[in-house]
């Protein structure tokens, strides 16, 4: 029977019983999409092209916040073949509420009256030849009134400068209802948790601490730029477009357009990346009202550059406090967590209460005070990024539990042993802990890192340490994902589900689940392409969701299909047990090649809303994400260069489906945080980005990669799971930057509070803590 | 002010009308369909428009097409072989090493193997480093990368002995 990798199964192995094939599960078959990366025909939308289309090129505002004087297009106009130059007038003519979001419908397809950052669209210059189109759109001029405007989230909260006059939640969440039509607010969410009494705990303390930590605006930065390709006409839109969530499109689309969500069309190619950048309304919509206005394809494909216009990275400012007996136990912790959220919501209010839920981390403490607002200011929107806030609180709770263990004079690892939330356990949110391998991925990578054994220090200018961190995500809850599954008559079997492969490997893996329950080899299972018209509802894919949600719904919908061919064998008067060759089967019901079986699956998991007073629910998560990390360092301490000697992360992913795929998604996470952590950084100087290309905005590269890295999965099976599986995509993100800067204090005794952890930021630490500043930080 | 440039492209004989700032890549995807080299960063920084001309890796993205007007162009299109569609050693570790995930970075780090490959058979790890260091992955598969590297020179190898 074949089933090694790279062979494929054929449908003449299906059969009642199930071919035999051995488990699909646990297998690391190669991504099934491989031969179409490697031969260059994968198609990207970025690359695409339809008959007649015409290429949009965006003009963008030059002021951060601004009313709209003037928009002259008269010389772009002049250009040899220019087609039309938009603005947001022209859009109201066929959208006239032009205005999505999935929190708030706040965002314009372009700028109307005010423009609210530098960077944002204001007018498009459409030509046949994108070349055309470009020379145009430079050739727009806009006049602004300039206002008053504000950048950083804490000075945002303050409500003195406001971003916009009045805020307008979309009515998808009952917790943002109540913020419709406030004024003189840019808090667009403001979350709380309260459990026991902080205060009374912080009074009985034996130890108090209290710490600051910011994290830097960073960019998803996927190398294939947003590209959507709308085709509209009175009868229904189709828009090619380069999505994570289909789904939210086809819907947030037609809401838009006044139109059932049958009469809109999303068919996603594949994704040159996307991290959670290409979630939600992004190009669609814009795509879409220009098609309407010319009535012919418009495609809009951004540049490297404009990407740092569209979505980053939540800034963050985190304060936190936590309050220690005498015998090492957390017995209070208040967080009070700002997020910049820049000029529109985009899903910063989810981050800010999804992450909230666990701000306090992953330690069992009773009384926990959390305070997570989401904040507009002047920069570019930010949303989420491989983690959904997660890595910016570890960042926060990770760092500050490690200086509270020195100013204690405890080991790292055994204050965090001796606070880690333990099975069975409440987390802060009341949910009982259940299948969450905290202190499984904390000692695999204590064990690795030989922590407790003395460590080389090195010696002059180098000096060597190491870093811990450990961390808890709760799943973004309540979220959707249905399946359909049919199986033609010579029992090949083809999937359809809205999850999108975006280099992640969720459809090999998905095939492996559905081939597990048909007992059929993955290989031959085909898995259609992501169009709403065929494939069904999926909330999308974000947050490390799918393998679980969706993972369910392709089991649901296969199991469902295994009984149809269960009952047809019965129908057609197979005995019980009998193992016909599906062909067979087929044959027998509609005597000829004919027919077909359909399964179908829904998953939705239990989910009770926190209580709004207090963020108190007992159902907030259907499984919990953990990790760890370990670095160890060695640090220049006369050029204050950090070299990243030994990088380990240890995750729990439940039971890895296609062990081969979840490693490379552990490495891909890590490698990613690890920029975020030492170098990247959007410079932003009054709302400008100064620092928008790839030559002034460094990424990892290869010779960034540690040389030794090491990733593991703890022994791991989510009960709750399908086949035991959790989703991993975010999970390895989440220590990296702690684990770091802990290494760093251990090697060299500097605290770094912010990131990124630039030599210069270590030299200058460095420098102060010799007591001989340099002299702008004096 | 249109031209007409000819030259080889993956071995056949071809000519197409540009325009003098056409680059290379939006040339090979209009005019030939090539859709693998593909633009990113647009600023030769990133190395997802790798393509050879006259065996030397450009970054198409800011190479003009009017410069390969003569010239020998190959693209990721040529690895497989052209009559039984057998993908290359390269490509096939890239696959068994999973040595990409969203693969859009992955027809420049094809080249750059294959071009690494012909110069230095049996490459050690700092030189696999080096050589593809002007080449970006998001995804940030690099270790596989290196893995299927290291694959693919143990196979042709392999198969030039036996
Ligand atoms: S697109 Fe040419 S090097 Fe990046
Ligand atoms: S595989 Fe996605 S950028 Fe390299």
């Amino acid at each position: 029977m074949a089933t090694s990798s790279g062979q494929v199964g054929t449908p003449k192995d299906a059969k009642v019983g199930g071919a035999k094939v051995g488990s699909q599960i646990g297998r690391s078959l190669p991504r099934l999409e491989g031969r179409d990366k490697v031969t260059g025909r994968a198609e990207y939308t970025h690359t695409m092209r339809l008959p007649g289309m015409l290429y949009a090129k965006i003009f963008r505002s030059t002021v951060a916040h601004g009313r709209i004087k003037s928009i002259d297009t008269s010389a772009a106009k002049r250009v040899p073949g220019v087609y039309r130059i938009i603005t947001a007038e022209d859009i109201r003519t066929v959208i006239p509420a032009p205005y999505y979001g999935p929190a708030f419908h706040d965002q314009p397809i372009l700028a109307v009256d005010k423009v609210h950052f530098v960077g944002e669209p204001v007018a498009v210059a459409l030509a046949a030849d994108p070349h055309v189109a470009e020379e145009a759109a430079q050739l727009i001029v806009a006049e602004y009134e300039e206002l008053p405007a504000v950048f950083d989230e804490v000075e945002a909260a303050a409500n003195n400068t406001l971003v916009h006059e009045e805020l307008k939640p979309a009515g998808t969440f009952a917790d943002l209802k109540h913020l419709k039509g406030r004024k003189g607010t840019n808090v667009a969410l403001d979350f709380k948790l309260r459990r026991g009494d902080v205060d009374k705990a912080f009074a009985a303390a034996a130890h108090v601490f209290e710490h600051t930590f910011h994290t830097q605006k960073v960019l998803h930065l996927a190398l294939e730029p947003f590209a959507s390709i709308a085709d509209w006409n009175e009868r229904g839109v189709t828009i090619y477009s380069g999505s994570q969530g289909p789904s939210f499109v086809r819907t947030e689309i037609a809401r838009l357009l006044g139109w059932p969500e049958n009469r809109v069309r999303i068919k996603v190619p594949y994704l040159g990346g996307g991290f959670g950048a290409k979630l939600y309304i992004k190009m669609e919509a814009l795509a879409t009202a220009l098609s309407m206005i010319v009535r012919r394809p418009v495609k809009v494909a951004l540049t490297m550059e404009e990407q740092f216009y569209t979505i980053t990275r939540h800034p963050s400012t985190f304060v936190i406090k936590t309050g220690v007996d005498a015998s090492g136990r957390i017995t209070a912790r208040k967080c009070e967590v700002y997020w910049n959220g820049g000029a529109y919501a985009d899903v910063g209010p989810r981050v800010t209460q999804k992450s909230g839920f666990t701000a306090s981390g992953p330690y069992d403490i009773d009384n926990v005070w959390v305070d997570s607002y989401a904040l507009y200011t002047n920069l570019p929107p930010a949303g989420a990024l491989r983690g959904f806030g997660i890595p910016q609180l570890v960042w926060a709770y990770e760092s500050h539990t490690d200086m509270i263990a020195r100013a204690l004079k405890l080991d790292p690892l055994e204050f965090r042993r001796k606070n880690l939330l333990r099975e069975g356990r409440p987390q802060a949110t009341g949910q009982i802990v259940r299948d969450a391998k905290l202190d499984a991925v904390l000692e695999r990578v204590a064990e690795r890192l030989n922590w407790g054994k003395p460590l080389a220090r090195g010696n002059g200018a180098l000096r060597r340490g190491r870093g811990i961190a450990v961390a808890i995500k709760a799943v973004i809850s309540p979220t959707t994902s249905v399946a359909n599954l049919t199986i033609a008559a010579d029992g090949s079997t083809t999937l359809y589900c809205g999850t999108v492969d975006m280099g992640q490997g969720s459809d090999t893996a998905m095939a492996q689940i559905a081939g597990e329950v048909l007992d059929v080899p993955a290989e031959s299972v085909r898995i259609v392409p992501r169009d709403t018209d065929v494939t069904p509802y999926d909330m999308g894919t974000l947050g490390s969701r799918s393998l679980f949600h969706m993972g369910h719904a392709v089991r649901l919908a296969a199991e469902e299909a295994r009984e149809k061919i269960k009952a047809m064998a019965r129908e057609v008067g197979e005995p019980e047990g009998s193992n016909i060759p599906l062909p067979d089967l087929f044959k027998k019901k509609f005597g000829m090649q004919a027919g077909n079986i359909v399964g179908t699956g829904t998953y939705k998991p239990d989910y009770v809303p926190p209580d709004p007073a207090t963020g108190l629910t007992d159902k907030v998560t259907p499984f919990w994400m953990c990790a760890a990390s370990g670095a160890e360092v060695e640090v220049d301490t006369e050029t204050g260069h950090v070299r990243i000697t030994r990088l380990i992360t240890a995750v729990d992913c439940g039971r890895p489906v296609n062990p081969k795929i979840v490693e490379t998604q552990i490495s891909g996470a890590v490698l990613m945080q690890l920029g975020f952590t030492m170098f990247e950084k959007m410079h932003i100087d009054a709302g400008q980005v100064t620092n928008a290309s790839l030559a002034d905005y460094k990424i990892p590269a290869i010779l960034d990669v540690p040389q030794a890295m090491e990733n593991e999965t703890v022994d791991s099976h989510l009960s709750t799971g399908p086949f035991g599986a959790k989703g991993v995509g975010e999970t390895a993100t989440f220590c990296v930057s702690p684990a770091i800067a802990n290494a760093i204090e251990d090697a060299c005794g500097v605290r770094l509070t912010a990131l990124p952890l630039t030599p210069e930021a270590v030299f200058r630490a460095l420098r102060a803590q010799a007591n001989k500043p340099l002299a702008d930080d004096a | 002010m249109t031209r007409t440039i000819s030259f080889t492209l993956n071995g056949e004989q071809v000519a197409a009308e540009i325009k003098p700032h056409h680059n290379l890549v939006e040339v090979l995807q209009r005019e030939f369909n090539l859709m693998g080299a593909r633009e990113s960063c647009g600023q030769g920084m990133c190395g997802c428009c790798t393509v050879l001309v006259n065996g030397a890796a450009v970054s198409g993205c800011l190479y003009l097409a009017a410069f390969v007007d003569g010239a020998e162009v190959r693209t990721v299109e040529s690895l497989a072989d052209a009559r039984t569609q057998a993908l290359s050693p390269v490509q096939e570790a890239f696959i068994e090493a999973g040595a990409f995930q969203c693969g859009y970075c992955t027809p420049g780090f094809l080249l750059m193997a294959t071009q690494l490959l012909e110069a230095y058979p049996d490459p050690d790890e700092e030189q696999i480093r080096h050589y593809l260091s002007g080449n970006l992955c998001r995804c940030a598969a690099y270790p596989e990368i290196i893995a299927a590297v290291k694959l693919a020179a143990r196979r042709r190898k392999a198969n030039s002995v036996g």
